[in-house]
């Protein structure tokens, strides 16, 4: 998906927080159909979301906001060797690539799910940010939910944050 | 013995084009060669070169998106016959529908299974 763009006049969506179950589904949905993996869900975690990497994809239209995945280089490696095979997990830019397009699927699998969305929602281009010294702010009102995963003993975050 | 076969990937992830071509191959289709383009003004010119089996092109792409390119398809005398599927991250039928009618044969969503790539693509090939 590419190009943010003619989201028109739409009626906004508000964020309902039974999205969680529903993020979670088209969450496991991608992993195991594109990466032959199965995720765990880890939803006693409190840790807050670390890891070097972290792909985002924005959300215009009846929805606004963003969806990220963050976790370690080791793990979006895996990832990347997992989805293409061999030694692509060695090319950083493949990994960053990798990554990025899991985000845009998740994304998409998503608002797939929710019929208010399916037609006015656009998706952006991801964007992956390498390195963990940041934080991260959405502009008020906002909310979200975080989902806490276990991918081969290693933890990662999938996250929709979103605006109005 | 199976169909060998000369298929053309439009889609502007490199990534991407990566795991369809390997989704195809998982899928047991016998690929000969595989040409790729990242939007619909490339992957026109690949298709002028002619001899193409079939072609798997995303929707939205910059330059020239997986719909015009369909368009500007229809007056190609080396796609007649060829089948296109178009591969879409979007939930939207009206894409879909959209394509459809500007004459692609099928369509994929992501995420998807090399068996729902076979599922997809062996019709639109005589059974390979």
């Amino acid at each position: 998906m590419r190009a943010m763009a003619k989201a028109g006049t739409k009626t906004l969506v508000p964020f309902d927080p039974s999205w969680k179950s529903v993020m979670e589904c088209a969450i496991l949905e991608v992993f195991e159909m594109m990466a032959a993996t199965r995720l765990e869900l880890n939803p006693s975690s409190t840790e807050e979301p670390r890891g070097e990497q972290t792909a985002m994809v924005g959300l215009a239209g009846s929805l606004c906001g963003m969806v990220t995945i963050r976790c370690s280089q080791t793990v979006a490696a895996r990832f990347a060797s997992l989805m293409l095979g061999g030694a692509s997990g060695s090319n950083s830019s493949t990994v960053r690539d990798a990554l990025g397009e899991l985000c845009n699927m998740i994304a998409g699998n998503f608002k797939a799910k929710i019929t208010s969305l399916a037609d006015s929602c656009l998706l952006s281009v991801p964007t992956v940010i390498t390195g963990d010294d940041y934080s991260m702010s959405a502009m008020d009102p906002s909310e979200g939910i975080t989902i806490a995963l276990i991918f081969d003993s290693e933890p990662m975050w999938v996250s929709l944050i979103t605006h109005g | 013995m199976s169909r060998k076969l000369k298929v053309l990937i439009v889609d502007d992830s490199s990534v991407m084009r990566k795991i369809i071509e390997r989704s195809l191959r998982q899928a047991g289709l016998d690929l000969t060669e595989v040409l790729e383009a990242s939007n619909g003004a490339e992957a026109l010119a690949e298709v002028q070169k002619g001899s193409l089996d079939i072609i798997l092109s995303d929707i939205n792409m910059p330059v020239m998106d997986g719909l015009e390119f369909l368009k500007n398809l229809a007056g190609v005398e080396a796609a007649k016959g060829v089948p296109v599927v178009m591969i879409t991250t979007e939930g939207s039928e009206a894409r879909v529908v959209e394509a459809l009618s500007a004459g692609a044969k099928g369509y994929l969503r992501k995420p998807f299974t090399p068996e729902q790539v076979k599922e997809r693509v062996a019709p639109l090939l005589g059974g390979v």
